[in-house]
């Protein structure tokens, strides 16, 4: 290896404290796929315009493509792995099945992160509030109506749960 | 085949219903693997090295130094790839020759497009692949560029190729050029047509190069054996296309190789092709370690799909009562730097809506220092059709028409001939034209306030067939598996399920479709030109009653009579003579292994009887006067779909395509600098629709089934992209009284056409 440099940093990765060796080079995003194994998180660009790789750090939906790996040490990430409970899916995932919001799937975890970021903060978003919010996040399949409407009635579900 | 009449259309049980698809869990999970999302152990990562000229001849390549680097384990170049014929194969959804598509994976003696592969190097991290690619040292004579088609054409334009001359209606000519093909088509007598017209319009057009914009990068891991055999796990739209590609490129046995198809993330045509798969053989063969290689998005934009930047004439003459008597177009398609036919496509679809009885067509393919162009979701078709639907809403406003009446005039039905003489079977465009017009949408008043106004434009896409391949299991437990050889981009497992279930009596859900690799099941064609749901589709059904036909001999056997004496009526196996309780799949399957064992149904065809699909989109726009900025207050996209058999996924393929072609009206086009460089290839610059950009697209379904098809399937995905540029220009040039007659119709170009001519509605 090159000039590359080794670290050891310990994320909080949905919930479970993760010990990796990150070469100091590595993004986030590479370092949560290639040494963590956790490859839900999407590469779509590497330039943060896409959004295929949003995960929650420390409470903000990040493009992990443009976090340092080494920046993340100490940090609380939630990822899609971390959306489910045991065998019971998130809302967001449930309502996009439903509503076929995902059509080769490649940006949905992006789409699913950043709409958890969306309703922790917010539950009751307005469609406007919704479209500005994933407006960082690109589909190239759905025209994004059915994103939308997963979305609103995943709001609407998560109210009336105890989740 | 005999013509099928579909006596239960609008009556299944299965199909027409929106169970949740087999594959979403995986998907919403984040389990679902992708192309790079393979690992290996021992895996090492390559970096193509690229040309950053458009246009050199490639003097020397010094690999020295990069070899010399600690973690470099191999570097490749086109020395490495055997030499092949110039002769052309079918390849994918088109043709290529066997030569160019060697030059296109790795350069030989020329660079032709800024970005085209030079060499490729395998290390052991990604970053020390990089910097020994970097260190390779390459001495180019950089040459003249010409990146667009009209410039290519023009006397003295640097040339791609010393030797390729033009190819018209089957004659070659003599001198070197940039055209690679001259495609006419004519019928009736064009000056005698336009002597009879009462108005007639001549108008000019032009198109830029626009990308696929999948949000997944192409990707290819290979894992060479020492006995020869070659594993190539990869984001494709067809692993059977890709084997037969990286066969010819390297020069191997099919059976050689087998492809893994990857889940994909979106290719809209632009994943037929293969870029980086032959690469990581190569380097995988010298190392004897798998080899992983993804490109940036950057590559991505600069070295493959894109769509064909255009330019057209378009000539068409009226009678006064809109009847069209007379058409003359001229089209140049932007090919890029390998020979292509996607012009040739463009002029099947240029006037294919509508009966002609004089017209001519003339379409060049247009070498330029871009990469090669590749399928964009109705090929070819988006470019050609827009100028048409331009001058027709001129037409139908000089001539007092309503736009959609004039197309109703005009439209071509069953018998009509295509101009280049296909003749049409059973298709719905008048249908669809009469669902737009009764639509809530078009019968409500179109917006009214300043710069504001609706347009509506017809797409057409042919549809394709090609081959396909399918198996039918029965499990004891009376479930069912389908085995298919199509990847699935957009919900087709579900798809295939319910065609599956339909046919065997079952639920959706009581089906399980697989995605099989090359060496699983027989030859299929790509996930493309919306063929899966109606070809595969088809073999599944034939599968499915192979199944069928073979359990009724069970049946046969358990009730002592003959098969012939057995029906298959709503989903159960039913005696002619009466005499017993009808059996169901569910009750039949835990006796097969006692009656004879197992059952498996399998299908592979080549089916004819397409159908070809048309769309109407109405869209209601606002210009804004100062920036130039259109917003879409209101859109429908509606369309003939055959049948439709997830209506959910059909939705999404019109709305997704829809939502494409806006881009491509609106913002979407590649900026070259003039040394042939693209300027803004990432996701920043090159401005693709977002949430804010489209309203929530309505559909409406229209389902005039094909008679080719055993459930009237057409297929669906592509026909969406069609309309859009064209509804988007109508309704501008109703907004503010100027028509913009160059993709795409950005901020900057509508604002400038604001400036040259202050706004004056056209009366609607």
């Amino acid at each position: 290896m090159s000039n590359g440099t080794k670290r050891i940093i310990t994320a909080t990765i949905n919930g479970n404290e993760t010990t990796m060796a990150i070469d100091n080079r590595m993004s986030l995003l590479q370092a949560l796929r290639d040494v963590a194994g956790m490859t839900g998180t999407k590469e779509g660009c590497l330039t943060g315009d896409c959004g295929a790789c949003s995960v929650i750090l420390n409470g903000r939906v990040v493009d992990s493509c443009l976090v340092m790996a080494a920046e993340a040490d100490g940090a609380q990430l939630e990822t899609v792995e971390g959306m489910a409970r045991g065998q019971e899916l998130h809302p967001l995932q449930t309502q996009f099945l439903e509503h076929a919001a995902l059509q080769c799937g490649i940006c949905t975890p992006g789409f699913l992160v950043a709409a958890k970021a969306l309703l922790d903060r917010n539950p009751n978003p307005t469609e406007e509030e919704i479209r500005y919010w994933l407006a960082g996040n690109l589909c190239r399949c759905t025209g994004y109506r059915t994103i939308i409407e997963a979305v609103q009635d995943a709001a609407a579900e998560l109210k009336t749960s105890a989740r | 085949m005999e013509p099928f009449t579909h006596p239960r259309h609008g009556k299944y049980d299965v199909i027409g219903t929106r169970p949740i698809r087999h594959d979403g869990e995986d998907k919403v999970t984040g389990r679902a693997q992708y192309g790079a999302d393979i690992h290996f152990p021992d895996q090492l990562h390559g970096y193509v090295l690229r040309s950053p000229h458009a246009h050199a001849r490639i003097l020397s390549i010094d690999t020295r130094k990069a070899e010399a680097m600690p973690g470099v384990k191999a570097i490749v170049t086109s020395k490495d790839l055997p030499r092949l014929p110039d002769k052309i194969i079918e390849s994918g959804e088109g043709v290529e020759n066997q030569k160019y598509m060697s030059d296109r994976i790795l350069a030989s003696d020329k660079a032709l497009f800024k970005g085209h592969p030079i060499a490729a190097v395998a290390a052991t991290d990604p970053w020390t692949a990089e910097e020994a690619a970097n260190a390779i040292e390459v001495q180019y004579e950089v040459l003249e560029a010409v990146t667009d088609p009209v410039e290519a054409l023009r006397e003295g334009a640097p040339l791609l190729f010393d030797r390729i001359t033009t190819t018209t209606l089957g004659q070659k000519e003599v001198k070197a050029t940039n055209v690679c093909l001259h495609t006419r088509h004519q019928r009736g007598d064009l000056a005698a047509g336009f002597a009879e017209a009462d108005e007639v319009f001549e108008r000019e057009f032009k198109t830029a190069t626009v990308h696929q914009g999948y949000i997944e990068p192409q990707n290819a891991t290979a894992l060479a054996r020492s006995d020869g055999h070659i594993t190539v796990w990869t984001s494709t739209q067809g692993a059977f296309p890709a084997r037969d590609q990286i066969a010819t490129v390297l020069k191997k046995d099919l059976s050689k190789i087998r492809v893994i198809p990857m889940e994909i993330g979106g290719g809209f045509g632009g994943k037929i092709p293969i870029y980086l798969e032959p690469v990581a053989v190569l380097l995988s063969e010298k190392t004897g370690h798998p080899v992983k290689l993804v490109m940036s998005r950057a590559d991505v934009f600069q070295t493959t799909g894109p769509a064909s930047a255009t330019a057209a004439k378009i000539k068409l003459g009226f009678k006064k009562d809109g009847t069209l008597v007379a058409a003359d177009v001229w089209m140049a398609y932007e090919a890029g730097a390998f020979p292509g036919n996607w012009g040739a496509t463009g002029a099947m679809c240029v006037l294919a809506p509508y009966r002609l009885p004089n017209l001519q067509i003339d379409v060049l393919d247009v070498l330029t220092n871009t990469p090669k162009v590749a399928a964009y979701r109705a090929p070819s078709s988006p470019q050609a059709l827009w100028g048409v639907e331009s001058v027709m809403d001129e037409a139908a406003l000089k001539l007092g028409m309503d736009p959609i009446d004039l197309r109703l005039k005009n439209a071509a039905v069953e018998g009509d001939q295509r101009p280049d003489g296909y003749t049409w079977p059973r298709i719905g465009l008048v249908e669809t034209l009469q669902a737009a017009k009764a639509s809530e949408h078009y019968r409500s008043p179109p917006p009214n306030k300043p710069n504001q106004a609706r347009g509506v434009a017809v797409g057409y896409w042919h549809n394709a067939g090609l081959q396909s391949s399918a198996t039918v299991a029965i499990n004891m437990d009376g479930t069912a598996s389908v085995v298919t050889g199509s990847v699935d981009i957009g919900g087709s497992r579900a798809s295939m399920a319910i065609m599956a279930a339909e046919t065997l009596g079952l639920k959706a859900e009581e089906v399980r479709p697989l995605v099989a690799d090359t060496d699983s099941i027989g030859h299929t064609d790509v996930t493309g030109g919306s063929r899966t749901t109606f070809a595969t589709g088809y073999a599944v059904y034939l599968a499915a009653q192979d199944a069928v036909e073979q359990m009724k001999h069970r049946v046969a056997k358990l009730w002592d009579c003959k098969p012939d004496d057995i029906a298959f009526e709503g989903g159960a196996f039913r005696s002619k003579q009466n005499g017993h309780e009808p059996m169901t799949v569910r009750k039949l399957a835990p006796q097969l292994p006692r009656t004879g064992g197992p059952v498996q149904g399998q299908a592979s065809i080549l089916p004819k009887g397409v159908g070809a699909g048309f769309g109407c989109h109405i869209a209601d726009i606002e210009v804004d006067s100062e920036t130039g900025k259109v917003t879409i207050l209101r859109y429908t996209a509606v369309q003939d779909v055959g049948t439709a058999i997830h209506p959910a996924y059909v939705e999404g393929q019109i709305s997704g395509g829809a939502t494409q072609g806006i881009g491509w009206a609106l913002n979407e086009e590649y900026v070259h600098s003039d040394k042939g460089e693209m300027l803004n290839a990432g996701f920043l610059d090159y401005r693709m629709p977002t949430a804010l950009d489209v309203p929530n697209i309505d559909t409406i379904l229209v389902e005039v089934p094909n008679p080719g098809h055993p459930y009237g399937v057409r297929g669906v995905g592509e026909t969406p992209i069609v309309p859009p540029m064209g509804a988007m220009h109508n309704a501008i040039a109703r907004a503010i009284g100027v028509r913009v007659r160059e993709l795409p119709m950005s901020p900057p170009r509508v604002q400038a056409a604001l400036a040259h001519q202050p706004a004056k509605p056209i009366p609607a």
